[in-house]
């Protein structure tokens, strides 16, 4: 794990004395709230439907006990016991009180945590594969450059006030976990065949919205040492040349989108050569030093079966259905990383309890080498648990209502606040996530039906990634009623895809069926080790169509 | 602050606190947290005293947002916001009964 060094714990803590005489000023009547609102907002706080919203950045996902802690503790103290993680590898709390937010930040502080960029027109929280560092299929560790990206773009001053966000991920893996299309700039890591020697993919344009759209390749390979030049680069192109007349359209996909990428990569080229490099470039010794922090953990040399969790399997159903599910290939013989499921059956995904997080500080600590991962799915990762110790920890997460086989399963469902928290929302979206898993709840119909992802927002901010959803579900307002469009195809990953609709809104009480439907369809047509995608791109949308168009008439 | 275009009337005055962020409604007396307690405006002088109201209190940094709601009475005599939005806005996340005012005030 990264620890702050003299500069950052500085710079954090300046920020929480400016914050909190920003909050003064403001009370006092000082500061109007014209003027008070962007700086809120640039410390992540909100102000939602019920109350203030504190957003806590968790680069690349990164957590450890003193930090789990410290955010039940203040989930106790300040909020209402619990907390919210997001897409995006943040923490949400939903009802801080304005008065009580610096000496949250100050608390946050305390275990070199922030909030700085996690809102506002600013490069926002850089975001990883919750796999790093332990993916057997990894080139390499991608936590040292989110790292160097996360420094790079901390109060970077050309880059504070942008026309719009812009968002970061990163991976060092063949298989694409971090949803690096979706993002403003992707920057996957890649051996060059001809040299061997490492380097970056560069994709630029992504996102989703209003209006998604797929990120581009901009460099197939970037030698290493040239990352932060070239990101400068790309950064100074949107900065001067993107919109700011609409901030609809003042995202960077719009700009490569209406001068195309070739033309864009030619804008880039030219102020990455007329760059000053050497001012900008990655020097070697700091990139050692912040990759030292990133060592492996001293594994244990262990076989690859663990004996002890062959028999405990075959005693217990739920734990050999966690295995199956919950557990994912590590790079060390006798390890894995286990996925802890914020989505427990009929509760709202992604919250969890301060008491919950006590937990999983313990596990972190005694099992995982102190990590534990915030995954983009709104999951929690231990990365290194030996094999011989899953059965111990599944017991643990049993008793505290953790231990939800379902991880990539139907009932693994992404899900934002929508109404029931957030001000922008037109209808809700946790209920229609909660009514899903409960309908889709008996373990062998999961297994049944395999990996498929549901995903929904409240809104068409796609917060929730709905478009990239196998199952995307919208809410929107129809009539002055919640309604819910439901799209089909979306791939988060490799294969990205959005959704394509399926017809008209559906009010929240026939998702289900409708959802049951479209599955149908799938398990009536799918050939032999098919996955839901896959036969969804062998058939088409026109049976999955017409299935739903049943549904849709009963209403129209 | 711009307000949203004129809802129908009856109306209520709906804020945010700034100290607390929680939601409040224009009262008889200021500010309450209690629905029930929530000023109703039938008439357009009503309405236009509430925006003020609300107008000053936001210049005197006493709440942030403050925008007319349209309601309907029941038969408790107690207003309702027609809109969901708002009814959620007035009782608290629909997911979590024990919090919000739902919670606070058993409605
Ligand atoms: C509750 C307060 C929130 C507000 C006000 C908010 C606002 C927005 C807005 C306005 C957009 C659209 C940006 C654009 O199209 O340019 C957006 C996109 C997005 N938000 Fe949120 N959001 C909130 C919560 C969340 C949560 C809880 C998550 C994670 C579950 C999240 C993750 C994202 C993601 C992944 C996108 C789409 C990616 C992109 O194109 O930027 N946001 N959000
Ligand atoms: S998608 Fe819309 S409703 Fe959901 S969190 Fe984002 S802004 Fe709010």
């Amino acid at each position: 794990m990264y620890a702050f060094d003299e500069f950052d714990e500085r710079l954090v803590r300046e920020r929480v004395a400016q914050f909190a005489s920003q909050v003064e000023r403001r009370l006092s009547g000082a500061l109007t709230e014209d003027e008070f609102k962007p700086l809120r907002l640039k410390n992540g706080l909100y102000l939602q439907l019920h109350a203030y919203m504190l957003r806590i950045a968790i680069p690349y996902g990164a957590l450890n006990g003193r930090k789990l802690r410290m955010l039940a503790h203040i989930a106790d103290v300040y909020d209402r016991g619990y907390g919210h993680f997001t897409t995006r590898q943040n923490l949400q709390f939903n009802w801080p009180k304005l008065k009580d937010v610096p000496a949250i930040l100050s608390l946050l502080a305390d275990v070199e945590m922030h909030c700085i960029q996690t809102s506002g027109n600013c490069i926002r929280n850089v975001t990883s594969d919750h796999f790093a560092g332990v993916a057997h299929d990894e080139i390499e560790d991608p936590r040292p450059i989110a790292e160097l990206l996360r420094q790079w773009s901390s109060l970077h001053p050309e880059f504070d006030w942008l026309g719009r966000k812009f968002k970061i991920a990163v991976t060092g893996a063949a298989q694409d976990r971090a949803v690096l299309k979706a993002h403003d700039v992707g920057v996957r890591i890649v051996r060059d065949p001809a040299s061997q020697k490492i380097g970056y993919c560069i994709l630029a344009g992504g996102g989703l919205g209003r209006t998604p759209m797929e990120g581009k390749v901009l460099r197939d390979f970037l030698p290493r040492e040239k990352l932060l030049s070239y990101l400068e680069a790309v950064l100074r192109v949107f900065n001067l040349e993107g919109r700011r007349d609409n901030k609809y359209k003042a995202r960077i996909k719009i700009l490569v989108h209406e001068l195309g990428i070739d033309a864009f990569r030619a804008r880039v080229e030219e102020e990455f050569a007329a760059i000053d490099s050497p001012r900008h470039d990655v020097d070697p010794r700091e990139f050692a030093r912040i990759a030292a922090h990133f060592a492996p953990p001293a594994h244990e040399s262990l076989p690859a079966v663990s004996r002890r969790l062959e028999e405990a399997v075959a005693k217990d159903e739920a734990l050999s259905r966690f295995v199956e599910h919950n557990l994912t290939r590590h790079k060390q013989r006798g390890y894995a990383a286990l996925t802890i499921s914020l989505k427990p059956i009929g509760l709202p995904p992604g919250d969890l309890t301060s008491r919950q997080m006590r937990a999983i500080a313990d596990l972190a600590e005694k099992y995982s080498f102190d990590e534990a991962r915030v995954a983009h799915t709104q999951n929690i990762v231990l990365p290194h648990v030996r094999l011989d110790d899953v059965a111990d920890i599944f017991a643990i997460l049993r008793a505290e209502g953790l231990g939800e086989a379902n991880a990539g399963l139907i009932t693994d469902i992404i899900s934002c606040p929508g109404l029931d928290y957030c001000a922008l929302a037109t209808a809700r979206s946790i209920p229609v996530a909660q009514a899903l898993a409960l309908h889709f709840a008996d373990p062998a119909k999961q297994k049944e039906i395999g990996p498929l992802s549901i995903k929904i927002s409240g809104c068409i901010n796609a917060c929730g990634h709905h478009h990239i959803g196998n199952i995307g579900i919208l809410g929107l307002e129809k009539k002055d009623a919640e309604s819910y469009q439901i799209t089909i195809g979306g791939d988060p990953g490799d294969s990205y895809a959005l959704g394509e609709l399926l017809g008209p809104g559906l009010p929240a009480e026939m998702v289900p069926e409708a959802v049951d439907r479209i599955v149908a369809v799938y398990l009536a047509q799918r050939q032999s080790g098919e996955t839901f995608i896959e036969t969804y791109r062998r058939l088409g949308l026109a049976p999955f169509k017409s299935a739903f168009k049943e549904i849709a008439d009963v209403v129209a | 602050m711009a307000a949203p275009k004129r809802p129908n009337l009856p109306a209520i005055l709906v804020a945010s606190d700034l100290l607390e962020g929680e939601v409040v409604f224009a009262a008889e007396q200021g500010w309450t947290r209690d629905l029930r307690q929530a000023l109703v405006a039938s008439d357009e002088l009503a309405a236009q005293a509430l925006e003020r109201f609300g107008a000053t209190e936001f210049l005197h940094a006493k709440v942030v947002d403050p925008y007319l709601v349209a309601v309907e009475t029941g038969a408790d005599g107690a207003p309702r916001p027609r809109h969901y939005r708002e009814v959620l806005r007035a009782l608290g996340p629909s997911v979590r009964p024990d919090l919000g005012k739902q919670a606070d005030f058993q409605i």
